[in-house]
């Protein structure tokens, strides 16, 4: 057989070879490549129809891959610098929840900052893990929390000699790198695995005026958002694994929660996306920085807004920045990032990633166009211009330090447990998730304390209308706590 | 042989042109040109296959998209001519003599080099003294002027395709500050008629009405647009386009003009009953 290299897409090729066979489907799915759903046919289109097949023969079967997904997951590990990939249907969700289901049994301690993903605290409920959390260092200014200072990390794992991994967003959601080889080597210096989240990481794979990326630095296990950075579809996601991980052990962890019915559609968007990332990542990412070192020159140019870069590397808890990211500070016009981010919405048409209290992030990707990007500076401008106001008595956001009482676990599934209104729960241990969304970090998590300073931010953040999601009592009048012996 | 050019006004309606030559095709970085030769239109402009002037007709809408705010501000010195590359715009505003200055900024220079050869009919003024031109992304130009301009023409292309961002609520709300306190700004409005036009149409209102204390929409009758009857936009920050129209001053100026007139200029403003329920559903 011819060795497959980079050039090649084998899920691709094998659904083009499939429409050839016109083979008659007496299988699921039961819209039979279209036929059956007209409507659906007609939104979506039928190539698309036509190739959401089921697994079969010449397709593989993605919970046990033994010829095209695994030549394409082999592709992948090549061009990620991986030992192997695994492509992952149920978004980077289930490649995080991979990762920590991988490392952690029951009561066994992960280090991790506490400014993870929903995600991974998600895990720990599941497997029963507990949080040794690392106080992310914070910029006042700013107001956002940023990467892991090494010095906390080396107390945290002579603390905790029995922790069985240290978890590591590279980067944050606003671009904020720890300093992830240093953090490898005290890790594994002390038997502890490396996980990192790298939703937003995809592209530091494929161009080296990026930061490291976590495979290639020798990290165990990497949790790679292809939807986001990478262009493959929503959902789809790679997770991959150095050589000291079992490939036959992740596969029944990820086959505890994993469908039996993969999508195609979503595979082929990674296999293809893995392609042209592998051929072409390095001219692509050059060309999004580029536009948005241009778009942050042009905002830093308005007045007053702060679109921040690698001048802020501080050689510890932000060890390095990822350039592609526009966030833009916007409380010096007076304005909480979620309000710029709704007046975008709502005024001009523009839909960017998120806002929090402080800042707005705009999300820049292979598919953007220098005009759009004019589209948004102007706004920004014209914003200012019309909605400047003074800023004092703005909330400054303050790192809380999370009080952890009980293990997520144990908290989640606790049967001494009441639901009583938010404004009373101070001093409780809650049971449940609150977070803004996006980006999705928890405010308070399963087991932890809470405290007036927590009440007094969901109370600003819903003010300035930041969705809070997460409790059972989806407009969060009502909180559920332990219940008091 | 037959040869046609032939565009589509809506996906059921064609709207046809006998072609004798082709005399001009390039793709440039924004966008695909094409200048033909017909007999009934003479020489004719295309962008990415949709028309946008022919020798014939252009006359009516360069005439309309400037002497209808240069009536209202014949003292106008300092104009910005955003889009019309073809250089017909800048023609017309070119006949007063008291403008100092144009500024003409239009993304493709492509287009201009084009015109400048095989349609000098409306780009001869390109190369006239006055006439600065800036091949740019007019939405990036206009950000960086403030309380400038006299009067802005927005001369863009449809709003699909490298003209979008040019009918958007940040480029109007660029254009107000770019403009002095008493400032005009004229805008190509699309067309009413078929559905796609008219939403662009009315969603563009609904933009300009929020920049500008006044905004008000002008009809004109263009045989290759289609369905033949094409708007402009109005927009200012002081002046009334009928109560404000200083016909003396525009007659003295003695101005030649085939579709133009004061009496014409005040009815335009009169629009048919469906469009301006149109309008109406945005103000
Ligand atoms: C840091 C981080 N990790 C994990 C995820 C989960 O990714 P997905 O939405 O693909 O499940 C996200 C998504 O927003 C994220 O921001």
């Amino acid at each position: 057989m011819k060795k497959l290299t980079q050039e090649n897409a084998p899920v691709l090729e094998a659904l083009e070879k499939l429409k050839q066979m016109r083979i008659v489907p007496f299988d699921v799915p039961g819209h039979k490549r279209g036929r059956g759903n007209k409507v659906l046919t007609e939104f979506l289109g039928e190539r698309c129809l036509s190739v959401d097949v089921n697994s079969m023969k010449p397709l593989d079967n993605l919970c046990h891959p033994v010829s095209i997904i695994k030549d394409a997951e082999q592709l992948a590990a090549e061009a990620f610098g991986a030992a192997h990939a695994f492509f992952m249907v149920g978004g980077t969700t289930s490649s995080v929840q991979a990762m920590i289901l991988t490392a952690c049994k029951r009561g066994d301690k992960i280090i991790l900052p506490r400014n993870v993903h929903r995600s991974a605290i998600n895990a720990m409920i599941l497997c029963g893990a507990v949080p040794v959390y690392i106080n992310p260092q914070m910029d006042k200014t700013l107001g956002i929390s940023l990467g892991m200072s090494i010095k906390d990390v080396k107390k945290a794992i002579a603390d905790n000699p029995d922790a069985k991994a240290v978890f590591v967003n590279n980067p944050t959601y606003y671009g904020i790198c720890s300093n992830l080889n240093e953090i490898i080597k005290m890790a594994h210096a002390n038997n502890m695995l490396v996980l990192a989240d790298e939703a937003h990481g995809t592209h530091f794979y494929f161009n080296d005026k990026l930061p490291a990326a976590a495979m290639r630095s020798g990290a165990d296990m990497a949790a790679v958002s292809l939807h986001k950075s990478g262009g493959s579809l929503t959902q789809s996601s790679m997770l991959f694994i150095n050589d000291k991980i079992s490939e036959g052990y992740v596969r029944q962890i990820i086959n505890l929660t994993q469908t039996t019915s993969g999508s195609y559609l979503l595979m082929s968007s990674l296999d293809i996306s893995r392609r042209n990332l592998a051929l072409r990542g390095n001219k692509i990412i050059d060309t999004v920085i580029d536009l948005v070192e241009y778009a942050r020159s042009e905002i830093n140019n308005i007045g007053d807004y702060y679109a921040y870069s690698r001048e802020k590397i501080n050689g510890d808890s932000i060890y390095d920045f990822d350039i592609t990211k526009l966030s833009i500070y916007t409380r010096s016009i007076g304005l909480a990032g979620i309000e710029v981010y709704d007046i975008l919405r709502d005024e001009y048409d523009i839909q960017t990633e998120f806002g929090d209290l402080a800042n707005l992030l705009a999300y820049v990707s292979i598919g953007d166009r220098p005009r759009d990007m004019e589209r948004l500076v102007s706004a920004l401008s014209e914003i200012r211009r019309i909605y400047k106001k003074d800023s004092t008595g703005m909330l400054e956001v303050e790192y809380i330090n999370p009080k952890v009482v009980l293990p997520p676990q144990d908290a989640f599934y606790t049967n001494k447990e009441e639901s009583i209104p938010l404004d009373k729960a101070c001093g409780r241990v809650c049971t449940e998730f609150v977070m803004c969304y996006p980006p999705g970090i928890p405010i308070l998590a399963p087991g932890e304390l809470v405290t007036s300073q927590i009440l007094e931010y969901i109370h600003y953040a819903k003010a300035k209308g930041c969705q809070m999601t997460g409790p059972e009592d989806m407009e969060l009048n009502n909180l559920n706590v332990v219940t008091e012996k | 042989m037959e040869l046609w050019f032939t565009e589509k006004h809506t996906p059921y309606v064609q709207f046809s042109i006998k072609i004798e030559k082709q005399l001009y095709a390039a793709k440039s970085e924004f966008q695909r040109i094409d200048i033909l030769e017909s007999r009934e239109f003479g020489r004719i402009l295309t962008l990415d296959g949709y028309l946008m002037l022919t020798e014939k007709d252009e006359f009516i809408y360069h005439e309309m998209i400037t002497h209808v705010p240069m009536a209202v501000m014949p003292h106008a010195r300092k104009v910005l001519i955003i889009g019309g590359g073809d250089g017909g715009t800048a023609r017309e505003i070119l006949r007063y003599k008291t403008v100092e200055s144009i500024d003409l900024v239009d993304i493709d220079k492509m287009v201009a080099d084009a015109c400048r050869k095989y349609i000098p009919q409306t780009a001869a003024s390109l190369d006239d003294p006055r006439v600065k031109c800036h091949f740019e992304d007019g939405l990036k130009y206009i950000r960086h002027h403030e309380n400038e301009y006299d009067l802005i023409i927005v001369d863009s292309t449809d709003p699909f395709g490298p003209g979008e961002g040019l009918f958007t609520k940040e480029f109007y709300g660029n254009c107000y500050k770019a403009l002095k306190d008493d400032g005009i700004m004229v805008n190509q409005h699309e067309s009413p008629f078929y559905p796609a036009d008219s939403y662009a149409m009315q969603r563009a209102h609904k933009r300009i009405f929020e920049s500008f204390p006044i905004s008000r929409i002008y009809q004109a009758h263009i045989p290759t647009y289609p369905s033949g009857h094409w708007l402009f936009g109005f927009a200012s920050k002081k002046y009334h386009p009928i109560l404000d129209a200083n016909w003396q001053k525009w007659k003295s100026l003695d101005i030649k003009t085939r579709y133009y007139n004061p009496k014409l200029h005040a009815g335009a403003f009169a629009l048919p009953t469906y469009v301006e329920d149109i309008i109406r559903e945005v103000e």
